[in-house]
């Protein structure tokens, strides 16, 4: 399918296109806010010595645009360089943080989307009756309640009362895969609770779009039940603005969860940008919101990509 | 006791100090510290610690920046793992007095110049190696050097000369300094291997523990030493957690995931105390919440503004709702009970009157601008309203203006004319004065400029008589509380708690929080 292909390659070099722009927004970012790495590294207690000598270690006297094209140019070969405020590395100290954010992003994913879906599917099977308010009104109530909020009632009730899974979702390398998911049951749970209304509505506002057309009708005619209508007729045709809202919340999960992993104590991405931005830490703040970038550029484009295949109207244009 | 005693002693036998002033300074450890507490609850707890176990602590303030480099460490999980893995020649015993830890023993020349530190004999580090002079040597230098970035530059500052000669240090002082054991307990001068000069964040030194697994900013892993010299550490392991959310941090501890927390929020600290296997521990301390005004910019260079300031704030009212009773007023200067020469002045109180009165003398009538954020102090923007109302039952109008918490620190505060802030404290009132009120000092941050309390200052500091010592400094806090732009209204207790799984707390310890960070290491598991 070579539009198929010439289409992905366009895609692609946008991304890449908007990563770079990406990086340079984020720079600019950090030069403007107050105060400097070397300032923030001390804190209250710097000297004007100790002020100039780690500025001058850092290299922090070169000009903006020449570190922003060093750091640049080491990003091409690979090397994302090093932490300014601790000296690490940082690919390997991401390496770790990563992982543990795909790690809880993933298993909130495997249940929230399902369960999203299910959800959904049986909101528009019983349309305005209990079954459908009793899900909006949670969802909705859920989505709109602030989720520190929500994980602080999840904590006191699940951690402290009942004391079912740990409070600190604190996880690292010797723990076994049980213990782990054991450690990260409550960050999930709360995860589920804030990204299934918006995927949930979507699925059963598309669905119903799709229920008004002439070959719903029809299936109900040669008398198929009210769920394998929905599961073989309609749910297939409006697959793709429901692919496209699972993926910003995949997205989410994976970018968006400051607020949980901090009220958890989970050692992902989120807690290690704030951590570097409110100490200046250019490159470790570039390397991650590249990351950052580059996850939602790609989940997009799969979203996009997804919806094309499932429509053949896309598919094959004139 | 020994070795807590022997700073005073030394001063006796060197007929520097009497002996009855010597006992009066041993039962006043006793009576305002927390020696005879000490006692007591060992008494109490007569089955004594117990070895072995796991001690884990959720503390506040790590972050993933950080780095094992002591000369670098700035928040409390810093000290903390500091104060596994390391030492320094000598620190603060729980009573506050000096006590040796890398240094078996110290004295001081007659002029209290020139400082001998006897190294104990036959220590190692964890790497295996003994502990030399010339170790301690570098590591001070490292400290001290024209190119260190280490937070305790400006207390190396006064050393002229340091030599290692056999198995002492010697250190010579610019000018005389009778308080230098108290600066070598400073947090960051963690005697290293080589100084540490090649590896700064290596984490070997001489503690009572050794890092076994290090994850910056989120946790860290501490073994016993088989090797450390004395009987510091009961528990076999130690783990911290950061948990900087103070909400999650409780919760870690109610629910039983951590032994040992530190600041928990004043504002639910009762009810905390009242669940089930939790105590609170509250414990008295330097530090201090303050307004600070620049004394060399107007309108706050016209004492009568200042004094109208200092009147016209209710130190109480603040005491009861910001620190939620967990503190003591202040009294305009920095120093309160918990240093060693302190002077009780006449608490200056509330009076509007007073204040309406110095602003109409002052000739000023404009309102007055106050900068504050939320990482000032906890509670500042309400602390800054509160003192907008009582001084608007004064007739004086102060304006707030809120500024951001990033940046606080290098644009507003030591920057900015008036504006709020916290200070740690110092062990001893030679190194506060030094520190924010010297003419000279980097962190004037109220820009007082009083040469005759510079004089003083000096002269205090090279007197070895500690009536004559702590008159001067009682003279110097009158100045500073009439004259200075410090505006202090309330010094906060530190507020920890632990849960029954471990025992051994002691209250009134002196130092910093959680027992002056030792409380893993003198806990043990119940």
């Amino acid at each position: 399918m070579p539009p198929i292909v010439k289409l992905l390659a366009q895609r692609i070099a946008l991304g890449l296109l908007l990563l770079f722009l990406v990086s340079i927004l984020i720079f600019v970012g950090t030069i403007i806010l107050p105060g400097d790495v070397a300032q923030s590294i001390l804190g209250q207690s710097a000297t004007p010595e100790a002020l100039a000598n780690l500025r001058r270690d850092l290299g922090l006297n070169d000009p903006p645009v020449a570190r922003y094209f060093a750091w640049l140019g080491g990003i091409l070969q690979g090397d994302l360089g090093t932490a300014l405020t601790s000296g690490q590395d940082i690919a390997t100290a991401i390496g770790s943080r990563f992982s543990n954010t795909l790690f809880l992003a993933f298993w909130a994913a495997i249940i929230s989307v399902p369960l999203a879906i299910l959800l959904g599917l049986v909101a528009v099977r019983y349309k305005d009756r209990w079954p459908d308010k009793l899900i909006s009104g949670v969802t909705l109530a859920s989505i709109s309640i602030p989720e520190f909020l929500i994980g602080y009632v999840v904590m006191y009730v699940i951690g402290v009362k009942l004391r079912w899974f740990p409070s600190v979702a604190m996880i690292n390398d010797s723990m076994s895969l049980g213990e782990k998911l054991s450690a990260i049951a409550m960050p999930v749970m709360v995860l589920t609770l804030v990204v299934l209304a918006h995927m949930m509505r979507m699925t059963r506002a598309a669905i119903l779009n799709v229920m008004q057309s002439a070959y719903i009708e029809t299936a109900e005619l040669k008398g198929l039940s009210g769920f394998q209508v929905i599961y073989r007729h309609a749910f297939p045709n409006a697959v793709a603005p429901i692919v496209n809202v699972v993926m910003l919340n995949l997205a989410y999960l994976v970018v968006g969860v400051v607020v949980v992993e901090v009220v958890f104590v989970y050692p992902g991405m989120g807690q290690y940008l704030v951590d570097h931005v409110s100490k200046r830490d250019v490159p470790v703040v570039q390397a991650c919101g590249l990351i950052f970038a580059g996850v939602y550029i790609l989940l997009n484009m799969v979203a996009d990509i997804v919806s094309i295949l499932s429509n053949p109207r896309l598919r094959h244009p004139k | 006791m020994k070795d807590q005693l022997h700073y005073l002693s030394g001063l006796v036998n060197a007929g520097r100090m009497s002996r009855r002033e010597f006992m009066g300074r041993a039962a006043a450890l006793g009576l305002t510290a927390a020696a005879a507490s000490t006692f007591m609850s060992s008494a109490v707890m007569a089955a004594g610690p117990k070895k072995g176990g796991t001690i884990r602590m959720g503390l506040q303030g790590g972050s993933t920046t950080d780095s094992l480099d002591p000369a670098l460490a700035a928040n409390q999980v810093a000290l903390m793992v500091n104060r596994l893995w390391g030492e320094p020649l000598v620190d603060q015993a729980a009573d506050g007095s000096i006590e040796g830890k890398v240094a078996e023993s110290f004295e001081s020349s007659a002029d209290a110049r020139v400082w001998i530190f006897k190294i104990r004999n036959g220590i190692t580090f964890s790497n295996g190696k003994s502990v030399t002079a010339a170790d301690v040597v570098e590591s001070l230098d490292r400290h001290s050097g024209e190119d260190t970035k280490s937070g305790a530059l400006g207390i190396m500052r006064g050393i002229k000369n340091m030599t290692a000669d056999g198995d002492s240090v010697i250190i010579e002082m610019e000018t005389p300094n009778a308080d230098l054991p108290y600066l070598m307990a400073d947090y960051h001068l963690i005697i290293q291997p080589g100084g540490g000069k090649d590896a700064p964040d290596a984490g070997i030194g001489t503690g009572p523990y050794v890092l076994k697994d290090v994850d910056m900013g989120v946790r860290f892993v501490a073994e016993k030493n088989p090797n450390y010299w004395g009987d510091l550490g009961n528990a076999e392991t130690i783990e911290l957690i950061v948990i900087n959310d103070n909400t999650a941090r409780v919760a870690a501890l109610q629910s039983g995931q951590v032994d040992l927390i530190d600041r928990v929020p004043p504002r639910t600290a009762g009810l905390v105390a009242r669940a089930p296997g939790i105590n609170v521990h509250t414990t008295s301390g330097p530090g201090h919440y303050v307004f600070i005004a620049h004394v060399d910019t107007d309108p706050f260079a016209n004492q009568d503004v200042m004094l109208a300031l200092k009147y016209g704030i209710n130190r109480q009212e603040m005491v009861d709702k910001i620190l939620f009773g967990y503190g003591s007023v202040g009294n305009d200067t920095p120093i309160n009970a918990a240093y060693p020469l302190f002077t009780e002045f006449e608490q200056r109180e509330y009076d509007p009157d007073k204040a309406a009165h110095h602003m109409k003398k002052s000739g000023y009538d404009g309102p007055v601008l106050l900068r504050t954020s939320d990482n000032s102090f906890p509670g500042a923007p309400d602390a800054a309203a509160l003192f907008q109302q009582s001084l608007a039952g004064a007739g004086i109008k102060l304006d707030i203006k809120r500024e951001p918490n990033d940046g606080y620190w290098s644009e507003v505060w030591n920057n900015k004319p008036f504006c709020t802030s916290y200070w740690g404290g110092r062990p001893v009132q030679d190194q506060m004065f030094t520190t924010a009120y010297l003419s000279t000092a980097d962190w004037n941050d109220t820009r007082f400029k009083n040469e005759q309390f510079d004089q003083m200052l000096l002269s205090a500091r090279a007197e070895l008589d500690l009536g004559k010592r702590k008159q001067t400094y009682a003279d110097m806090g009158s100045i500073l509380r009439d004259e200075g732009g410090l505006i202090c209204p309330m010094f906060n207790d530190f507020v920890d708690a632990s849960s029954d799984r471990i025992a051994g707390w002691v209250e009134g310890t002196a130092g910093y929080a959680l027992m002056n960070s030792y409380a893993p290491h003198r806990m043990w598991v119940a």
